[in-house]
């Protein structure tokens, strides 16, 4: 397999402008000639499902919900970053770029990242044009917030539900596509596998979730946009419906899978409550700008929270990171909390929790602004603890949430396979170990409206041959193998529910390969996890028929193929040796129990490629090579 | 507690369907009630049954999937709480509760408490945008909006597109959906040039997909998780109006 991520040479500043200069363009005429198919309407996939139509290609959108508008980015709550330098604090392309290459541990591509920081402002002028309504301040201008990871103030937001508006606002664009006929919809439905003719990938194979048909789609070029893998850990902040299944087809059918074990943990979300819980919420990290996070100093203090003094309590980021405070990095912020509750310190059911207590700041702006500020994110919490935080301290706990590994991608955002071009959540490149708050966001509309719409040119101005037909020999292979799947799936009939399964695969994967890992655990669970495979295909039960709805028989492909990524997932976390970032091995960390890189051994991104059914995966080594900036220990004391 | 459920099971779009009684036993009331559904739906798994179909995803109110009607009254009897935001806590112990699917002409059920509501989706196609190409905006700022019409777009635009409106408009009408959407963008400056077609394709894309008429009884805002205002229905009426009278002496 070779690896080559085909950036443009040049100083960094002008790599991207210059590349755009140079890309061979396809002749508009020509546009028409070429479909293209998108898998996914979440930010990346509905932007670029938008703006392809909008060039003159013919674009097939799928998705599994009942309309594009459900995507799970309509949850993101936070903002968007930009590099606006509305407030004058000093902001910048090249600021915003490093913080994110600092973000991310120094684990993720100089390139793709600048490339994001400079069409970050593009993407709030064409949000705004759209009519998403950002706040604005008392002059009509656009407000800004500030984030964890960053010293100044460059998110933008509505309320609480940025995510929300910047998809409606993509799915708008692309409902305008529909009506222009450039676009065909087809929701509910879910794509099963990946067809790759003569090395190239030219289509997909879905299956029609209301009537169980199971058909071939062929195209150009397929782009994935189907988002992240929390979902591996049962028990995340994303829909149930999020899965691993697009890009998991792809990496079996050739493409590189890429630092699947950076994972990244919200620190802000409500404590599970309960073994028959089926998702965590979470609550935007905004809230870290006023509520500041505190235990009890001494353990076993069952005092309830306003009984208990300054003096006894432990502000814990406050007190380890002076200067970030509560702005601490995502990571940073959520091994501290899980430190604390290990000493037995957290608080609520279960001790598995810690305060984020906003009675300083409502002495000190009044309850108002508070309520303008997070009002709908505190009325969430009262609908889901039935407790009202603005009288007593808010509990949270970190919970999983965002997937910073994907599918390799070069500079293109196309994977080592042909013709397969990965955006957003799916894809590894921006983000390194870990992913600053805010953006996800920034980086699905920057994939989707500014980057692939360009870069998939370069692609299709060089291929050759046409399209083959859905009743090519290749795509009728790989329909008859997923029927095949389908069948088995449906005949196991054993005793237990897709749920309970997907449960104990969670526990495992949250226990071993959570929030801190070490190599005996890893080794357990890479172990372990093929005996719950075992199980599922020998005992799981799946009710009903193939030609109809059935929601037990689509979670069940999924978890199918969450219990094969599972073990990708430990055997990269096992292989890398140091902690960054997201990834956290307790055998390597300082004195002070801070992250511990290894910068001359692990300066890689792991890229596994499948060998096949039980055969182990192969690791190949994209180097990380810095030329602007220079490799340092994060900190942020 | 311990609940029993008469919940509307339906094969799919072409069979009849019916209320099947269920007992739903201990039932922890910090669950939520999609939550509840899957205790029930795992246990009838194991009796070898087959489960209840439902639509749900993010489990969080926020994109719109759920959908379900409890008790007579869309999403359940707490105010401004999508079901899957509902908790048991909100119910007795030994209550009856009926579980039936978003009813309307336009929204056919698919199964159990499935339903297409696809409909909504061609009134957005119809109107719902801005015609704004990637890459032809003009620097953000350059267009000062006022704090109150950016809220006032806010409140509008936080609709989630569940259909519990529809489901509880005795003429099974969209107004409250094409409103909101509407109103979004024609309060926003942006939105200005566009008004008057928006206003008259998405009226004609809802009467199109067989949504009935508004007759102002407002359960529509009632019953909405987002409690999107009835107001919005009075700015979608005036610029209907205007935009209907302007076509008039346009088309002479
Ligand atoms: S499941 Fe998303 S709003 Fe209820």
């Amino acid at each position: 397999m070779k690896l080559d991520a085909k950036i443009p040479s040049g100083p960094l500043e002008s790599k991207w402008t210059r590349y755009l200069s140079e890309i061979k363009l396809v002749n508009p005429a020509n546009k028409r000639k070429y479909e293209i198919i998108v898998v996914g309407s979440g930010l990346g996939g509905a932007a670029a499902a938008a703006t392809l139509g909008e060039l003159g290609y013919h674009v097939k959108c799928f998705c599994y919900q009942d309309s594009p508008r459900r995507a799970h980015s309509i949850a993101a709550q936070g903002g968007i970053n930009a590099a606006k330098n509305y407030q004058n604090d000093g902001d910048s392309v090249y600021r915003l770029f490093y913080d994110t290459i600092k973000g991310g541990d120094f684990r993720a591509r100089e390139a793709n990242v600048y490339r994001l920081a400079e069409v970050s402002a593009e993407i709030i002028d064409q949000c705004t044009a759209q009519g998403v309504p950002f706040a604005r301040e008392y002059g009509g201008h656009l407000a800004n917030r500030s984030f964890g990871g960053a010293q100044v103030s460059r998110t933008f937001y509505a309320r609480g539900q940025t995510g929300q508006q910047l998809l409606l606002g993509a799915y708008s664009a692309l409902c305008r596509q529909i009506q222009a006929g450039t676009v065909t919809m087809f929701p509910r439905t879910e794509m099963l596998d990946l067809v790759v003719v003569e090395g190239h990938a030219k289509g997909i194979v879905v299956r029609d979730m209301v009537t169980g048909e199971i058909s071939s789609h062929s195209a150009d070029a397929v782009v994935l946009a189907t988002g992240g893998y929390s979902n591996v850990y049962d028990l995340s902040t994303n829909a149930r419906g999020c899965n691993v299944t697009a890009a998991f087809r792809a990496y079996k059918r050739g493409a590189a899978f890429a630092n699947p074990c950076y994972t990244q943990i919200h620190p802000t979300c409500i404590p599970v409550s309960g073994e028959y819980q089926s998702k965590l919420t979470l609550m935007s990290e905004s809230l870290r700008n006023d509520g500041r996070v505190w235990v009890p100093k001494e353990k076993g203090d069952s005092r309830s929270p306003q009984e208990i003094p300054e003096e006894d309590r432990d502000y814990f980021l406050e007190r380890k990171y002076p200067s970030y405070g509560n702005l601490a990095p995502r990571d940073i912020s959520s091994r501290s909390a899980k430190e604390v509750c290990d000493e037995g310190r957290g608080v609520g059911p279960g001790g598995l929790g810690v305060y984020l207590d906003f009675s300083d700041a409502i002495n000190r702006l009044g309850l108002d602004t508070i309520r303008e500020r997070y009002g709908n994110l505190f009325e969430m919490y009262e609908r889901i603890t039935g407790e009202d935080a603005y009288h007593t301290p808010m509990r949270i706990y970190p919970a999983l949430h965002y997937t910073m590994g994907g599918l390799w991608v070069d500079y293109n955002l196309m994977s080592n396979l042909p013709g397969l071009h990965v955006i957003g959540e799916a894809n590894f490149s921006d983000h390194g170990a870990n992913r600053l708050g805010a953006s996800a966001l920034m980086q699905g509309l920057a994939d989707g409206y500014f980057i692939l719409p360009y870069t998939i040119g370069a692609y299709l101005a060089d291929c050759k041959g046409k399209r083959p037909p859905t009743d090519h020999p290749d795509f009728r292979a790989v329909e008859k193998e997923v029927e095949e799947r389908t069948r088995k799936l449906l005949s196991i009939n054993g005793k237990r529910s897709t749920q309970s399964i997907h449960r104990e695969l969670g526990k495992l994967m949250w226990e071993k390969a959570g929030m801190a890992r070490n190599a005996d655990g890893l080794r357990e669970a890479v172990s372990r996890i093929p005996g719950i495979r075992e199980e599922f295909w020998q005992n799981v039960q799946v009710p009903g028929e193939g030609g109809e709805i059935n929601q037990e028989l689509e979670k069940a492909g999924r978890l199918a193929d969450f219990l094969e990524f599972g073990e990708l997932l430990c055997r990269d976390a096992l292989d890398r040796n140091e902690s960054c970032g997201g990834h956290f091995r307790e055998e390597f960390q300082t004195k002070e129990g801070e992250a511990l890189r290894n910068d001359e051994e692990y300066s890689y991104v792991s890229a596994w490629e499948f060998q096949g059914e039980n055969q182990e995966p192969v690791l190949h080594k994209e180097p990380i090579v810095y030329d602007e900036v220079k490799m340092a220990t994060r900190s942020y004391k | 507690m311990d609940l029993k459920l008469r919940v509307w099971r339906q094969k799919d779009r072409n069979s009849s369907g019916k209320l099947v009684e269920y007992d739903a036993r201990d039932i922890d009331p910090e669950m939520s009630f999609l939550e509840m559904l899957d205790v029930v739906n795992e246990r009838l798994i194991d009796s070898g049954d087959e489960p209840i179909a439902f639509d749900h995803d993010c489990r969080e109110g926020i994109c719109g999937a759920c959908s379900a009607t409890i008790n007579g009254i869309p999403h359940g009897p707490h105010r401004a709480t999508t079901v899957c935001q509902l908790h048991m806590r909100h119910f007795q112990d030994g209550d009856t509760l009926t579980i039936e699917p978003f009813r309307a002409r336009a929204f056919p059920v698919i199964r159990d408490l499935m339903v297409d509501r696809t409909a909504f989706d061609r009134i957005v196609e119809a109107g719902g945008y801005i015609s704004v190409g990637t890459g032809s905006a003009p620097e953000a700022n350059t267009l000062p909006i006022p704090k109150d019409q950016a809220e006032r777009a806010m409140d509008a635009a936080s609709c989630i597109g569940c259909g519990a409106c529809v489901a509880a408009c005795k003429n099974a009408s969209a107004m409250l959906f094409v409103a909101a959407k509407s109103s979004h963008l024609n309060t926003l400056p942006q939105g200005k040039p566009e008004k008057e077609r928006r206003v008259l394709s998405m009226v004609a894309a809802m009467d199109e997909a067989g949504f009935g008429n508004c007759t102002n009884q407002y359960e529509c805002s009632a019953v909405c998780p987002k409690s999107i205002s009835e107001d919005f229905i009075g700015q979608l009426n005036r610029e209907y109006f205007v935009a209907s009278i302007k076509q008039q002496f346009t088309t002479k």
